[in-house]
């Protein structure tokens, strides 16, 4: 008895939220001013979307390397430092074995570069630099992995342009995989009825 | 006796309030605590205020080296000790942590913590945690483990082996719920989940598994969840791999394409070397024996109850077997937790030994059917043999979850078997 008594005030419930699935039911929270919304993504995705207007190139890029610390962790040319390795070594792309997985060049997108350079460096000032040292370090990096040119200028519309070496290398992920329920990719799903043979 | 009237007054409104739904009791209740709060109104001290464990209990974390201190004098990487667990929840304590290097963990005032719901969304929307505490909560069961959870020969105990992995009881907001308030927009398929530490750490993860379970969590265990865990806010996503799982959650993005963010292009790919190819975020079924496990020792033949954990992203852990002759035949063991999905498990089976030297191993069948490979199926998956495995300075993506034997000499000492 006491079961019932509960269970139709909650049957209600579900038939409202059902009737109302779009539309918000709890008004709580506040809506976001356009301002803050810009001031808090800071994600880039590869096809350019969120990149800022701004430009730079690798000579201006080299001096940002040393004057921001870069220098500090990741070596003198980019390798050798504390912090993983950012110009490439022999390993970088092999035909076979060890991949250095050297970021600069394992990236299929450059965007990926510009995105972790601006959200994530310099080490304890992550999010200071302006747009346009994000283009001139990511142009420098780029640069000292043989892919661009010193003097090349990037922008949101020629970053995108840079042939990343391993773009061909990049399996995208097939989000029908992703269903709720699916097993994994590999795995072993025995057969019961063999089983009991 | 002032600021107790207030307190007194309110509880009295909540108890009318509350007699909507319960008719009687409402008042007394409300007598009640008022008498009983008295005694509790000085703040207790020490170990009355906030309790700690026997001073003979000294089960720690440990961070091995090459996991911490890392070059920038930072723990990045502490193990739970398996071996000393009990049950199926891990305390907040001794949860294991993960953290890529060079960042702190950050102190966040909950009061002035934000989480933002934008991209493509009807209403874009900003909570605090306030706001957040306003919505149902639910209360799971999950655990986490991270994609570095690895067993090599040279592991000399479960903990070391095994130690990335943990599991909590997790309270917050159903993350579908939130995403409901804002309105999804049709095409979107993906989410970005953004941390709030020092590099804004951001993981793309399917829309699909947001709308299924995902967790907006601010509790853990009955209290807080921990500042190495995420306070005050983190991601649940059960059963995918542990960087999923965004701490000090501060913004979700709804878009419809894949970000390859640094965590997703760099050192969690394949294992091909010119292959980029993200992570599958689903764990399979896993499972290990806890006790007897590496540096442990039998005292003398005789009973013992094997016991361990088992666990898959697949759901619920449906079978364990434990094997005492090197997997040639397995014997059922029970299950003696309560079984949730995407968990923590524990198993335990009765057994003695002869005093001869044997191999202890322990598999484990999820919900899906999904059957714990052993170490050379494992390898089998990703093209290797098992020694390469081991021997290659490459890092095979995605989850291990090979069966971790467990070898017993004549003198009981325990030994990591994969050696």
């Amino acid at each position: 008895m006491a079961w019932r008594s509960l269970l139709v005030p909650a049957m209600i419930l579900a038939a409202s939220a059902a009737a109302s699935a779009q539309a918000p039911d709890y008004n709580l929270g506040r809506k976001p001013t356009d301002e803050e919304i810009r001031a808090w993504d800071i994600s880039v995705a590869p096809d350019g979307k969120g990149l800022p207007a701004g430009s730079g190139t690798a000579v201006e890029g080299a001096k940002l390397y040393v004057r921001k610390g870069c220098v500090i962790c990741h070596g003198p040319d980019g390798r050798g430092g504390l912090a993983p390795n950012l110009a490439k070594g022999k390993d970088a792309l092999p035909a076979s074995g060890h991949a250095e997985k050297n970021i600069v060049v394992f990236s299929p997108f450059a965007t990926t570069l510009w995105d972790f350079i601006s959200r994530a460096m310099p080490l304890q000032r992550a999010g200071t630099l302006k747009p346009d040292e994000v283009y001139a370090l990511t142009a420098y990096l780029l640069y000292k992995n043989d892919i661009i040119q010193e003097n090349d200028v990037l922008d949101a519309q020629t970053l995108l342009k840079v042939k990343m070496p391993n773009r061909e290398g990049f399996i995208p992920p097939d989000i029908s995989q992703y269903k709720p329920g699916s097993p994994m990719p590999f795995t072993i799903i025995p057969d019961p009825a063999a089983e009991k043979k | 006796m002032d600021d107790r009237e207030p307190n007194r007054r309110r509880f009295i409104k909540k108890g009318v309030a509350l007699a909507g739904w319960v008719a009687a009791g409402g008042t007394g209740f409300a007598k009640g605590q008022t008498a009983s709060s008295a005694a509790s109104e000085t703040p207790a001290k020490d170990l009355d205020a906030y309790g700690e464990r026997s001073h003979y209990v000294t089960s720690a974390r440990i961070f091995p080296p090459p996991w911490g201190p890392d070059p920038f004098g930072l723990t990045s990487h502490l193990f739970t000790p398996l071996q000393d667990s009990v049950g199926i929840i891990t305390p907040a304590s001794l949860h294991y942590t993960m953290a890529h290097k060079g960042f702190y963990v950050p102190d966040i005032n909950p009061a002035q913590h934000r989480l933002m719901i934008h991209g493509m969304v009807d209403h874009p929307l900003i909570f605090t945690m306030d706001d957040l505490k306003r919505f149902p909560s639910v209360t799971r069961v999950h655990y986490l483990e991270c994609n570095g959870n690895k067993a090599r020969p040279d592991h000399k105990t479960v903990q070391r082996a095994c130690g990335l992995t943990s599991c909590s009881a997790w309270t917050g907001v159903p993350l579908s719920l939130l995403l409901k308030e804002a309105g999804v927009h049709n095409g979107a398929n993906w989410i970005v989940a953004e941390g709030v530490e020092d590099n804004k750490g951001s993981m793309t993860l399917p829309l699909a598994k947001a709308m299924d379970d995902m967790l907006v969590a601010y509790g853990q265990n009955g209290e807080p969840v921990r500042p190495q865990n995420g306070f005050p806010l983190r991601l649940l996503v059960p059963g995918f791999e542990g960087l999923c799982n965004v701490k000090w959650l501060r913004r979700i993005k709804v878009v419809d394409e894949f970000y390859g963010t640094y965590n997703e292009m760099d050192r969690y790919t394949s294992v091909d070397p010119k292959t980029v190819k993200p992570l599958p975020f689903l764990q399979g079924p896993k499972s290990v024996i806890t006790f007897p496990s590496g540096s442990q020792k039998l005292p003398e033949r005789g009973h013992y109850q094997v016991t361990g954990l088992a666990w898959s992203g697949g759901g619920a852990i449906r079978r364990v077997e434990v094997s005492a002759d090197g997997g040639h035949s397995w014997k059922d063991a029970d299950l003696q937790s309560s079984v949730h999905r995407m968990a923590h498990t524990r198993f335990g089976i009765d057994w003695v030994w002869s005093g001869e030297e044997c191999v202890l191993m322990s598999r484990c069948t999820d919900e899906l059917g999904q059957l714990q490979p052993t170490l050379t199926e494992f390898a089998r998956f990703l093209h290797q043999t098992p020694i390469d495995l081991f021997t290659k300075a490459m890092v095979p993506n995605g989850h291990n979850n090979y069966i971790l034997p467990w070898k017993i000499d004549p003198d009981g000492n325990v030994q990591n078997g994969l050696a």
